[in-house]
């Protein structure tokens, strides 16, 4: 598909209010601000892979090869002109001097020619080394505000990540479990993007006192769209 | 090979020792013929595998030469040097190594003999198993999981360095598992400790004794010797002749169903008739409902009990002891009580449902009355019109002596892997010996030497393409040519994860008072259920466990709370394990009495018509023929095929014609599997594409199908991710624990399938992929079998076009919409649950 098509169809379909603002919830996990040229993505943790198998946990070093690929795809059909690495870039503080030579260029290439910041995460305090960017606490753009872990008091038009929500439903006694975009119409809290990355049911006692009950929506991430799941519908575990 | 008596009398005095003389005398017993025979075998140097029935004295047989050897041993004197194990026994169960503890202790004691029998499973304190390293009993009693263990420590070579005999209990099972591969090895490991090693394999009739006595010794490499190394074979002929019967109901037999709900007070009948009752079914879901039901039916209170896997082991142990003292009238069981474990007097075997195989019956049948010389008693209860065949068939079968257990697979490369890893720890390890040692294990005979390299080089660093983890390698070679470990870390992680079998995640189920909700706490564990079950369940929902109504409060943590339930709508939880195919063998006989009008003679009278209906109507398929029919009924097109070859089979087949069928046009809309046949219906007449030959009949159930087509489907399939998930624990990709804490499944399942999906984008040929589909492909998705399938029907497809629903295929009509959506479709029901809000809430209000 290419990029008019998608943005068409998203213009009508999946766009989401946070505060003032209007974005697109994308069904690959990253949020897009068409009036501010402006995308969102949370937890890449980059080189989890080889953070484990330091300690002899040899799972497949591609993890940081698969998430770079996909994060190409949403920038390329966007074309943003600010990135914002929602924290939890690197899965540690020694992630970006591990990543492969291959994947360092990939990534500076994405980066060439765009503002791009690195919001500070619990998993990567510091600025990831040797990688152009900005590297931040948090950051305010219009009536939003980009933190890695949400704050515990309610903010307005907060942007964050950390939690790595998923939402579960049981229809025709199925169940599906689905990463998502958690959101109150206030608050916005993004699903991880890295290719390793678990979930936590955004039912969990985690995020207690984060949302508005009675307007919180789960956006959970279907292959082609989003799928609009009101919190009555949403279940634990 | 059997003797006769006199002859075996003779022997005995050759062979035996006085005093186990003098201990059958008192007894008033003679050792049997294949006793004395076995024992001559391996006094002469050789190892033996024996064939016999339960009840022919096995057991003793086994450790007769351990026995009589340690008998005459002289007694160690002061100051020599301590002894080591003499004989290791190994069992499936660890209940049987306990029940072998007791059994073996009383003729121990009663002839005098100076020799100590202890057990060592994972139930046994540290400190005894410490003790045990440093004081070996003469004979060790344990498990496949133990001896790899035992195998991996660095005093190994050591510890077992007086050994003289293995006795491997209940062979017939153990052999046909990934437990079996891991156990093979461990064997060619001691084998390689001490050279002249002997075997003793004790087993149930199996349908090709070879692979056993092929499995029981070392095997040469192929380029010295091409005809396979084999083990002595001792055959004890089948005791007294089952007397079984099939339930002739004066009810109406169902057209489908498992419950055989209608045989209920006939059952109960036969239960008051005799002693003690045994009641097997083949899964647990079908055990809680019978149970339920027996006690509906039971009003005179008599003692009926439960019995099967998921249930908390105090409650499983209580029933046990119970049936040991002939307290109980009836048991219903699974396959938990299947194996070769001598409970109290059972004078009858109910088989509810279909046994599924031949083998099967005949060893649950031996349950039935431990002594060979006595007829076993059995009904067998067909649950519906299908079974009534099926049964019939295992019925001719048992009494021909026909066998269909499974033939034996290669060597699973998972297991090989932490058999490496193990081998690492104990010492470091030549890759050339290695090869050589593991070569000589049957199930990897043919094992080449590329595929060990790629596995060896797995273990060090994960085996990618992408060499970036030889920094963080578990095993290195080092300068003399050695493998070692890199680290002590590994040795430690590597004993946690030790083992083949990886359950499915599951949930405690806690039972708390009513009222309280998830409150509630402190009340009793009733047993396991499995974690995908109680995610579908609401707060409120009634189902039945451990035979009991209970209401589901909810989840908390690891444990399903549950307090007393009531009422209709009673849920029976599914289990993913238990559900045995319809084995070929059996398959073969129900196609057989379909074909041949004189066999219908033996059947109930309501079967037979059913069968003559079906001639007159449509037509009833010759013995090789494949019968295919088509009819429309409502608005859509129904195609039923009999290929007879077990769910599995038919759910891959079913997966793949649907599949073709919606390139041809036909636009199908879902399909559903039973043992015995398969049906797919579409919005399209797919009886006129068949005429037009777009495609023809004989073009749809091309075997081409099994290339391209099943490879694309696999990819997605939720059984791939599973299997992987099984083979990436048992390699030790992915721990099964940590040091100290159990990892929850969740987690395990989560990583795991996002590991599957990385890797298979990335190296598609990697070889735990490649374990994977092996397993697969042999397992869950039985592709060997649809392929022989397929094969033997080529040319000999018979299409039948009706008007309406033929008799043979009311079964399974009657099938549809009980299973629930396939596969692909976790989308559509997002997309329900999405328009719910949108109908709820309005157009556009989903948007916040």
């Amino acid at each position: 598909m290419n990029f008019a098509a998608r943005a068409s169809t998203f213009a009508e379909a999946d766009r989401v209010g946070i505060a003032d603002e209007r974005a697109v919830c994308d069904p690959r996990g990253v949020l897009y601000f068409p009036e501010l040229r402006l995308l969102a993505v949370s937890d890449l943790h980059l080189e989890k892979g080889s953070s484990l198998a330091r300690r002899g946990a040899l799972i497949p070093p591609y993890d940081t090869g698969a998430t770079l690929l996909r994060l190409q795809a949403v920038i390329a059909d966007y074309q943003p002109a600010i990135v914002i690495s929602l924290g939890d870039s690197f899965h540690d503080g020694g992630g970006a001097e591990r990543m492969h030579s291959s994947f360092r260029e990939r990534l500076e290439g994405l980066i060439a020619g765009r503002d791009w910041f690195w919001v500070a995460g619990n998993h990567d305090p510091d600025a990831p080394a040797d990688l152009p960017g900005e590297t931040v606490r948090e950051l305010a753009v219009g009536s939003l505000v980009f933190r890695h872990e949400p704050s515990a008091v309610r903010v307005e038009g907060e942007v964050a990540g950390h939690l790595h929500p998923c939402a579960r439903i049981v229809q025709r006694g199925r169940s599906v479990r689905r990463r998502c975009f958690a959101g109150d119409g206030g608050r916005m809290i993004m699903p991880a993007f890295g290719a390793y990355t678990g979930s936590l049911n955004v039912l969990d006692r985690a995020y207690a006192g984060l949302f508005r009950r009675e307007t919180l929506m789960a956006y959970m991430l279907g292959t082609e769209r989003i799928f609009a799941i009101s919190h009555a519908m949403l279940r634990p575990g | 090979m059997t003797e006769q008596p006199r002859l075996a009398e003779q022997n005995a005095a050759v062979h035996l020792p006085e005093p186990f003389l003098k201990w059958f005398a008192e007894k008033g017993w003679s050792p049997r013929a294949h006793q004395v025979e076995l024992l001559a075998t391996v006094q002469a140097g050789q190892s033996v595998l024996l064939i016999a029935p339960t009840g022919a004295g096995k057991t003793l047989a086994g450790f007769l030469p351990s026995l009589t050897e340690l008998a005459g041993r002289p007694r160690r004197k002061p100051g020599q040097a301590r002894r080591g194990i003499h004989t290791l026994y190994i069992s499936p169960l660890k209940a049987l190594a306990v029940d072998i503890e007791r059994n073996l202790g009383k003729p121990v004691e009663e002839i005098g003999l100076p020799v100590t029998i202890e057990t060592r499973t994972g139930d046994t304190p540290a400190h005894k198993r410490q003790r045990q390293k440093l004081v070996p009993p003469d004979i060790l009693l344990t498990t496949p999981e133990q001896l790899a263990l035992l195998i991996a420590a660095s005093d190994a070579r050591r510890f077992f360095e007086d050994l003289r005999y293995v006795v491997l209990d209940e062979l017939h099972s153990l052999v046909t598992s990934k437990r079996g591969h891991l156990l093979a090895l461990g064997l060619a490991r001691l084998r390689s400790f001490v050279p002249g090693l002997q075997t003793i394999g004790l087993s149930a009739t199996v349908a090709e004794p070879d692979e056993l006595r092929r499995w029981l010794v070392g095997q040469n490499p192929p380029e010295i010797s091409t005809k396979p190394a084999m083990a002595s074979l001792i055959t004890v002929a089948g005791g007294a002749k089952p007397d079984i019967s099939i339930l002739d109901s004066e009810q109406h037999v169902p057209w489908s169903g498992h419950l055989a709900r209608y045989a209920i007070p006939e059952i109960y009948e036969a239960i008051k008739r005799h002693r003690t009752t045994l009641l097997f079914v083949n899964t647990r879901s079908q055990a809680e409902l019978l149970f339920q039901e027996l006690w509906r039916a039971n009003e005179d209170s008599l003692p009926i009990a439960l019995h099967h896997g998921s249930l908390d082991v105090g409650q499983r142990r209580r029933v046990e002891k119970a049936m040991g003292e002939n307290a109980l009238r009836a048991i219903v069981a699974t396959s938990t009580l299947d194996l070769g474990i001598d409970w109290g007097d059972v004078d009858l075997v109910v088989h509810v449902g279909a046994p599924k195989g031949a083998s099967r019956l005949a060893q649950r049948i031996g349950r039935a009355n431990h002594r060979m010389d006595e007829p076993s008693k059995a009904i067998l209860i067909p649950a519906n019109r299908f079974e009534v065949l099926e049964c019939r068939a295992a019925l001719d079968a048992n009494y021909l002596g026909a066998q269909d257990t499974p033939p034996l697979i290669d060597g699973a490369l998972d297991v090989l892997s932490q058999h490496v890893l193990g081998s690492a720890c104990a010492a470091p390890f030549d890759a050339d010996l290695l090869f050589q040692e593991v070569r000589s294990a049957a199930p990897y005979a043919r094992l080449e030497r590329s595929t060990f390299d790629r596995v060896v080089d797995f273990v060090a660093t994960g085996g990618y393409a992408l060499k970036s983890y030889e920094r963080y390698a578990r095993i290195r070679k080092t300068n003399d040519g050695m493998w070692r470990v890199s680290h002590p870390r590994i040795a430690q992680q590597y004993r946690l994860n030790v083992g083949t079998i990886v359950e499915m995640p599951e949930l405690n189920v806690r039972y708390v008072r009513q009222g309280r909700g998830l409150a509630g706490r402190g009340g009793p564990v009733l047993g396991k259920i499995e974690e995908y079950f109680a995610e579908t369940l609401r707060i409120g929902d009634s189902f039945l466990f451990a035979g009991k109504v209970l209401r589901f409060e909810g989840i908390r943590e690891n444990e399903c709370v549950v307090s007393n339930g009531a009422g209709a709508n009673i849920i029976v939880p599914s289990y993913a394990g238990g559900k045995f195919p319809l084995s070929t063998y059996l398959a073969d006989q129900v196609r057989g009495m379909l074909a041949d009008s004189n066999r219908w003679r033996a059947l109930p009278e309501q079967v037979a018509d059913w069968l003559r209906l079906q001639k007159e109507k449509s037509v009833l398929p010759k013995r090789g023929d494949l019968l295919v029919e088509t009819f429309p009924r409502g608005n859509r097109h129904y195609m039923v095929a009999y290929p007879f070859e077990g769910r599995l089979a038919h759910q891959t087949l079913g997966m793949l014609l649907t599949r073709r069928l919606e390139r041809a046009g036909a636009r199908p809309l879902g399909f559903v599997a039973t043992d015995y046949s398969l049906a797919v219906w579409a919005l399209d007449d797919m009886a006129s594409l068949f005429k037009a030959g777009k495609p023809s009949l004989a073009a749809l159930f091309d075997e081409d199908m099994l290339g391209d087509d099943l490879e694309a489907w696999l990819n997605d399939s939720w059984m791939l991710k599973r299997t992987f998930r099984t083979c990436a624990v048992i390699a030790g990709l992915i721990e099964k624990r940590f040091p100290g804490q159990e990892k929850s499944g969740r987690q395990v399942t989560v990583s795991a399938d996002l590991i599957y999906d990385v890797l298979r984008s990335h190296e598609p040929d990697h070889i735990l992929l490649q374990a994977t589909r092996t397993d697969a492909a042999a397992g869950l998705l039985d592709v060997s079998r649809l392929a022989e399938m397929l094969s033997r029907v080529r040319g000999r497809i018979v299409h039948k076009h009706l008007e309406q629903i033929s008799p043979l295929a009311v079964p399974i009509m009657l099938e549809i919409g009980k299973e629930s959506v396939n596969g692909g479709a976790n989308e559509t029901l997002l997309m329900e649950a999405a328009d719910l809000v949108e109908e709820a809430m309005g157009p556009g209000m989903s948007l916040v």
